[in-house]
Order: structure tokens, then C-alpha cells, then sequence
């Protein structure tokens, strides 16, 4: 069992954890990911470690309550335990030798992007930030980002908080303004990483992707994450787990990701509703 | 006493019952059944049978003590060679081992052995009373990387031995291809917490949700005053067939499926972990593991179930008692037949229908059996211009596993063959001080009899180079 340390609500769907992983918080590097199960007979789900802390050994996690399991994480609190946590799994985030990087996060994906923006301020790199949410209550981690970043663009859908606008239109902007990024790296919902890599194709900028497909082990023994790749015109496939969870995005088939993602979507539905009617009789 | 020249039955569940719920298919047999099977055993003095067991168990010896009606006395015998009687008794390829090479086999069915094993191991299991006790412990630690059948075999003989040891698992629960492979129909999961909490009783610590070469490495566990490691990490690696329509959604490999179903419990009637259920799938391969599969949807509640293997029945390499099941179980088998692209739904009206992206069929062509190639199997031909599109909605590819390469990969000086199986000796012992291997990490995909086999030469390995040190 793997104690929750810290518990703190960033905004009303995302929530942000400290569990107690020793083991983890002494190997993991930024862009790798966890597996846990809230109790037995859970799910595995996927999380990106969002920091860690070596002295106390525990791990950030912060995640988007989007279903049934998410659903059932949140309702645990400080004091209480989850049944399993493993990890550090996937390849951490090649950041070496960058000397200048735009972020580009999205919703969520910006918890994940946040720990390789640290990290590469740290490393003396130059850091550009765009982070989008679509309203203003469900903007996150914008002091730690301002901390990491020379420049921030906060975008929101609606205009109620930051820009109005996607981070493609900050981003279109510096490009064609004739800023040069050593390397884009992008996490956040599948169409806009998409979206992202379209703003960069005319540039030729290397840009790097986060993909999150649904994964069971997280070790490479079932493939269900399995992703294709063009490859110098050759279809290749990868598994996210453990030859990702980042990628060259020019190589990434979206639309057979986008379309994968959504395999089980009535059961998730289901599942969701289910989870909620039963959190709402107790 | 005229010997009786078929086997005793198998006590089974209707094919038509069965069919529809995840309780083991096989019964077992009662004492008398047992004792009766156990006579027409002839005690042969040369033994041929023992030469088939890869692990050489004493098997005239064990039978004699199931005439005698001494189960305990059977079951110590057994234990002296295997530590997994249980298990063996209900999964061994017993035809193509031990039974193959019976003395009875020549002019009748060859003994039950297989069948008396198990039922030797459950009488064990459920009459015996004595609690193992820890042994006194010799202060040597030891680390075992996965729990399938060789890493518990290697944990538990060196425990017996008095060695601290700590058996490191990636997944959350422990058993290996035993838990997350085969279904509960076939091996009760039961059977394998108990091995697990026989483990315990010995002293073995079981470290769940370690996986090695990254929440520690192979050189960590060594820093941490491992003095020997043994890697039993097994061949997961599902391979794929690489034709059109293999991403597409209702394309799952059979370890997918099968994990799904058995590991995250998806079988249940409100599971938590989704899986394809009903319609018309399609198996493709012809193992034991596509056998699993092929079942376990029938079981989830497919109308239809294909398996598709582009040899002919002679060629099947799964279990005959197995095809056997499948085929009393209403399991069509589409044989001489190979997939060469996997179909979806695509409306071209609408690019957001949620039909859009599934499967709809699979395209295969008839094969015919060539010549025999330098193994002897006749090579399968495609046959021009047959091709037909079988209709289904799930597609299950089950043609092979390799192992995986994560330890290999952070391990240096660890050598692998072309396959990617580590390289031992007789022992063995990898190309690393002190780190040993086995099972399907070390030979590919092969059975749980020689995963326990290599389990149990490491842990006498271990033990000779720890004391001799
Ligand atoms: C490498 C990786 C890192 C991730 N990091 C984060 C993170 O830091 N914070 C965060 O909020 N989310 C993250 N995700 C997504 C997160 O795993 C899903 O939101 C979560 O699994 C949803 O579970 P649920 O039961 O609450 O929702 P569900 O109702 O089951 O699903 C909602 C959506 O989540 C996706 N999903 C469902 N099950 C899985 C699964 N087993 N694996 C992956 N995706 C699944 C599906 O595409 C689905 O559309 C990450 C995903 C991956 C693959
Ligand atoms: C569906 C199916 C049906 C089968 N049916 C039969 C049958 O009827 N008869 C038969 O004899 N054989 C059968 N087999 C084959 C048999 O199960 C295997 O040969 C046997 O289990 C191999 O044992 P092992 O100990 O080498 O590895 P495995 O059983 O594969 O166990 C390896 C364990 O190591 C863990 N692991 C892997 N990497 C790491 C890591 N880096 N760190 C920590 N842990 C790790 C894995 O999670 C796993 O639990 C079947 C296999 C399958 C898949
Ligand atoms: S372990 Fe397998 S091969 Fe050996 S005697 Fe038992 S059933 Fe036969
Ligand atoms: S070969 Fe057959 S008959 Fe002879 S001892 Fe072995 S099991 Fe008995
Ligand atoms: S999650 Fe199973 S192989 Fe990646």
C-alpha cells in the first residue's frame, strides 16, 4: 500500500497528490509515468510523475478527474492508501543540449509539461511557455510556471482569463516572427499536439509529443498501447510504455491514436456514471 | 488382471455448461478413479516415462504409493523433483513428455500421469496439515526477478536451503503467465496464491510492483547486499503479424486479451477494466495461447468463435486435450487459412460516427501444405486468388511472444542470443558474476515444466557458488 502524503485541489476537476514511493521518487526523471490501482480489483491508469521529493520520498501526481477511477483517486484523502504504484516507467524526456525550448501544454498536459520545463530551466536552458485551458477556473500551475519560464502565454478558450485563443496562435506568431526553437515539446488532448505540429511543419522545428494511450502494464508485455510511426515512409509500430511516452510528432499517426483512444468510450461512460451514483449515495 | 486399455476419463463439465462461466473445465479425479488409473501403471524397471518428465519425477515410484492408497507418501515423491505438482499436473504437455514415451503407450493409452499428478498435489493441498516452518536462515540474500513458475521454483529451493529471499514483480499480483496468461478455467488462480502463500511460509518476501531495470536495476539489487540474482523475467513481448488494420479498434494480442480478462478480472459481471465482449472474433494462431483465447471469448459471451491458423490440424501446436476442449465447446477451427489484412468500419459520409475505426472482418487466403521444409513441417503456400473475408468484430492475434528486452537493456554485460534470450551455461549462470537466468527469458516461449526445471538448477547453482565463495 502506498500512502497519500499530500492532497491539494488546484482547481475543481484536477487534483494534485504526494504519494509516498520511495523507490520511485529516488529514480524518476522528468517525462516518465507511474501505474497505479486505487484498490483491488481496480484499474491500471497511467499518471506522469509531476516531481518528486527524494528526502521524503514521495512522488507528485496530478490528474484531471475524467472517469470512473480518476473519480474514485479524488475521493481518497492525506492518511489514506492506494493499493499499487509503479513506476518510474517510460523513457525520460531527452533534454540535453537544449538550449532553447518552447512548451506547449494543454488542460492538464501542462502538470505534465511543467516538470520538463523546470527541468530545462534548470539546466540553464531558455524556456518559452504556452499554456492553454478553455476557462478561466480550470487554469493551473501558472505561478510555477512564470517561476520556470523567461517568457508565459496564457491562453483560454474564452478569453476569461490570459489571451483568447489556442496556444497555436501564440506560438504561429514567435515562428513567423522568426523565432527559432531548438525543440517544441507539446503534451494536452491528441487534436492539439496535432495542431501543433501543423504550426510547426512550415518551420522544420523539431517538435516532441507526449502520447497518452490507454495502457494496462506499462511494461511492454501487451502491446495495447501500440502506436504507429511513419518512419521514412515505413509504417512502424512502437509501444508508448516503454519505447515512449514521447515521440517525434512529424512520425506520430494521430488520427489512428485519436481513434484508438476511444475504444471502450461507452464503458467509460458507464463506468463513470456508475462510479459517481455511488460516491453521491454514501 | 486384464489391464484396461483406455485411460480412466476425466471427470469434465458439460461442453454446453462449461461454455458459459470460468470454472475449471477438468474435475479431477475421485481416490477410486485414481487408484484405478494408478494400476494400470506396469512399475516398468527401465523407467522410460522419467525420461520424458523434463524435470525427471520418479513416476513409478509416486504411482506405486497411489496403489498403495499412501497420497502423502505419492506426494512427497513428486516433491522431491517438482515443486509445482498442482500446476504441472493440469497445464504439462503431458502427451508430448512424460505420457509420450509410456510402455502402455505402445498398445493402449498410455498412463494418466499427468492426471494422477494433480490429483496427487490436490489431495496434498486439501488434507495435508503440516504448516512448512522457516528454516534457519543462513544469512545470504537473494534476489529473484519475477514470479512465474521459475522465479518461484528458485525462491522457494533456495528458502528451503535457509537463503533471505526477495522476489521482485512488475505486476501487482504474483504467478507470472500463471496469473495473467492462463485462464481460471484451465488453472484456478487458487492454486496459484496458494504456491505463493507456501512461499511466504518459508520466509520469502514478494515485493510486488518492482520492475527491474527501472525502479531498480540488476547492479542496485547487488549494492543493496544481493549476493546472487536470479532473472526468471519470462518472454512477454507480444509479436504482431505487421499487415494493414493491425491498430484498428477490436485488434487485441492474446496476451492483451487475455491479461484483460484474467489479471484486471474483466470477466466479472461489473468489472472495472474494459474488454470487447460478444460478436464474432477471430483467433489467429494455433497454441495453446491462441486455445486460451479462443475460449475465454466464448466464455465473455461471443456469438462466434474462429480460430485462424494457416496449417492444417496435424500442425497445431497447442495441447490435443485442449483442442479437443475447444472443439466440444463449439469453437470453429478455419484451418489452411492465413489473415493478410484486418477490415474497418469507415463512413465516408461522416468522419465522427462512432462505428468509424472498428473492426468489421478479416481478410485471409486459403493456404495449401507445400513440401517439408528442413524441420520436417510441411510449409504452408498461399494459394492465388482465394482470398474471402471472414466476418468478425474482435481479431485476437496470438502468433508468438518474445522475451522482453528492458533487463538486457540496463543490465551491461548481459548477453542475449539473436531472439533475444539471455545466454546461460549448464548452470545456468549468465555472462555476469553472479547472475543467473531461466525459464522463458532464457529459451522463448516455452512450458511451465521447464520454467520450474531451469528454477531449480539456478537455485542449486546459487547454492554451490555461495558456499563455495
Ligand atoms: C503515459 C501517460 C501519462 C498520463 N499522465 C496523466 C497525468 O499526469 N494526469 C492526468 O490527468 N492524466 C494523465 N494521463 C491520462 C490518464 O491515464 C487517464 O485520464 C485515466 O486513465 C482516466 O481513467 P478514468 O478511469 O478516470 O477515466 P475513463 O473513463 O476510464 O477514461 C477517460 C479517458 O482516459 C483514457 N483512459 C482510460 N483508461 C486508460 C488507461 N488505462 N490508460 C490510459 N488512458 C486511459 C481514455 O482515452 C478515455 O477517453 C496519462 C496517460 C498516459 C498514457
Ligand atoms: C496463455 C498461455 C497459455 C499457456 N499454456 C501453457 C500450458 O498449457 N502448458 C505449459 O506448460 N505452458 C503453457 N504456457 C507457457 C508457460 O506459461 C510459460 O512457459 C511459463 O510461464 C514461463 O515461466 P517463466 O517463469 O519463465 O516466466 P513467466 O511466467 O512469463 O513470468 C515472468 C514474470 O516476470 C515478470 N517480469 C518481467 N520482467 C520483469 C522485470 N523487469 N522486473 C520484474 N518483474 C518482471 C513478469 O511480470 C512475470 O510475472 C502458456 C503461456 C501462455 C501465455
Ligand atoms: S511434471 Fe509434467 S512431464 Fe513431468 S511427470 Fe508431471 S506431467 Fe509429466
Ligand atoms: S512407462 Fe508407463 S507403465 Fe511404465 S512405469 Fe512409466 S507410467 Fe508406468
Ligand atoms: S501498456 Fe501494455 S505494452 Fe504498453
Amino acid at each position: 500500500m502506498y500512502k497519500i502524503i499530500k492532497k491539494r485541489i488546484l482547481n475543481p476537476t484536477v487534483t494534485q497528490m504526494e504519494i509516498e514511493a520511495p523507490l520511485i521518487a529516488n529514480k524518476a526523471l522528468p517525462g516518465q509515468f507511474i501505474i497505479l490501482r486505487v484498490d483491488e480489483d481496480g484499474e491500471r491508469i497511467p499518471l506522469t510523475v509531476a516531481g518528486t521529493n527524494k528526502q521524503n520520498g514521495t512522488v507528485k501526481i496530478i490528474f484531471q478527474i475524467v472517469g470512473a477511477t480518476t473519480e474514485k483517486l479524488n475521493h481518497k484523502n492525506e492518511g489514506d492508501s492506494i493499493q499499487d504504484f509503479v513506476g518510474p516507467l517510460g523513457v525520460a524526456t531527452h533534454i540535453k543540449g537544449l538550449k532553447k525550448v518552447c512548451i506547449v501544454g494543454g488542460g492538464v498536459g501542462c502538470a505534465i509539461a511543467m516538470p520538463i520545463a523546470q527541468a530545462v530551466h534548470e539546466m540553464g536552458g531558455e524556456v518559452t511557455s504556452i499554456i492553454g485551458f478553455r476557462k478561466r477556473d480550470l487554469v493551473i500551475l501558472e505561478d510555477e510556471f512564470k517561476a520556470c519560464s523567461e517568457k508565459l502565454h496564457l491562453m483560454t478558450d474564452d478569453g476569461s482569463y490570459g489571451r483568447k485563443g489556442n496556444v497555436c496562435v501564440p506560438l504561429t506568431e514567435m515562428l513567423e516572427a522568426g523565432e527559432k526553437f531548438d525543440m517544441i515539446i507539446t503534451i494536452g488532448p491528441l487534436v492539439m499536439m496535432k495542431f501543433v505540429v501543423e504550426a510547426a511543419r512550415p518551420y522544420g522545428t523539431p517538435v516532441t509529443v507526449s502520447m497518452n494511450p490507454i495502457m494496462i502494464d506499462g511494461t511492454g508485455m501487451c502491446g495495447g498501447c501500440r502506436l504507429t510511426l511513419n518512419q521514412d515512409g515505413k509504417k512502424v509500430t512502437k509501444f508508448a510504455c516503454v519505447d515512449g511516452p514521447e515521440f517525434n510528432g512529424y512520425e506520430i499517426d494521430f488520427d489512428e491514436a485519436i481513434s484508438r483512444g476511444k475504444m471502450y468510450w461507452d464503458f467509460e461512460r458507464h463506468a463513470y456514471e456508475e462510479t459517481c451514483n455511488l460516491f453521491k449515495q454514501a | 488382471m486384464a489391464i484396461n486399455p483406455k485411460k480412466h476419463e476425466m471427470p469434465t463439465q458439460e461442453p454446453q455448461v462449461r461454455s458459459h462461466n470460468f470454472d475449471e473445465v477438468a474435475l479431477g479425479y475421485t481416490e477410486e478413479i485414481a487408484i484405478a488409473e494408478a494400476q494400470r501403471c506396469l512399475n516398468c524397471k527401465n523407467q522410460p516415462c522419467v525420461n520424458g518428465c523434463p524435470v525427471n519425477i520418479n513416476i513409478p515410484d509416486f504411482i506405486s504409493k497411489i496403489k498403495d492408497g499412501d497420497f502423502e507418501g505419492a506426494y512427497r515423491v513428486i516433491s522431491k523433483s517438482s515443486s509445482l505438482p498442482a500446476v504441472c499436473g493440469r497445464v504439462c504437455p503431458q502427451e508430448t513428455q512424460c505420457e509420450s514415451k509410456c510402455t502402455l503407450g505402445i498398445k493402449f493409452e498410455p498412463v494418466g500421469i499427468g492426471r494422477l499428478e494433480r490429483f496427487v498435489a490436490d489431495w496434498h493441498n486439501e488434507n495435508a496439515t503440516d504448516a512448512p516452518g522457516k528454516p534457519q536462515s543462513n544469512g545470504y540474500k537473494i534476489a529473484v526477478v519475477g514470479s512465474g513458475p521459475s522465479g518461484l521454483t528458485c525462491a522457494g529451493d533456495l528458502a528451503k536451503k535457509g537463503y533471505k529471499v526477495t522476489v521482485f514483480e512488475a505486476l501487482h499480483t504474483a504467478g507470472g503467465v500463471l496469473v495473467y496468461g492462463i485462464p481460471e478455467f484451465r488453472l484456478p488462480k487458487s492454486i496459484v496464491a496458494k504456491e505463493v502463500d507456501t512461499l511466504k511460509a518459508l520466509g520469502v518476501d514478494i515485493e510486488p510492483n518492482v520492475v527491474i531495470g527501472k525502479t531498480l536495476t540488476v547492479d542496485e539489487l547487488f549494492d543493496m547486499g544481493y549476493e546472487a540474482v536470479f532473472v526468471g523475467s519470462g518472454a512477454g513481448l507480444p509479436n504482431f503479424m505487421g499487415i494493414p488494420g493491425e491498430s484498428l479498434k477490436g485488434v487485441y494480442s492474446a496476451n492483451e486479451f487475455l491479461t484483460r480478462s484474467n489479471l484486471m478480472k474483466s470477466y466479472l459481471k461489473n468489472p472495472e477494466t474494459p474488454i470487447m465482449k460478444g460478436g464474432k472474433v477471430a483467433v489467429v494462431g494455433g497454441g495453446n495461447v491462441a486455445m486460451d483465447a479462443a475460449r475465454t471469448a466464448l466464455r465473455l459471451g461471443a456469438e462466434k468463435v474462429y480460430i485462424v491458423y494457416r496449417r492444417s490440424m496435424e500442425e497445431l501446436p497447442a495441447r490435443k486435450e485442449e483442442v479437443e476442449h475447444a472443439i466440444e465447446e463449439g469453437i470453429e477451427f478455419r484451418l489452411l487459412n492465413n489473415p493478410i489484412e484486418i477490415l474497418g468500419y469507415d463512413n465516408p459520409d461522416d468522419k465522427f460516427d462512432p462505428k468509424n475505426g472498428f473492426v468489421t472482418g478479416m481478410k485471409c487466403i486459403k493456404m495449401e501444405l507445400g513440401e517439408p521444409d528442413e524441420k520436417g513441417r510441411r510449409r504452408p503456400i498461399p494459394v492465388e486468388g482465394s482470398e474471402f473475408v471472414l466476418s468478425v468484430d474482435t481479431v485476437i492475434i496470438s502468433i508468438g511472444t518474445s522475451p522482453n528486452p528492458l533487463i538486457k537493456n540496463t543490465t551491461e554485460g548481459l548477453e542475449v542470443n539473436s531472439r533475444g534470450g539471455i545466454i546461460v551455461n549448464e548452470d545456468g549462470l549468465t555472462s555476469r558474476e553472479a547472475v543467473y537466468a531461466g525459464g522463458d527469458a532464457v529459451t522463448g516461449a516455452a512450458t511451465v515444466i521447464s520454467a520450474m526445471g531451469a528454477g531449480k538448477m539456478a537455485a542449486i547453482a546459487i547454492d554451490e557458488y555461495l558456499s563455495s565463495k
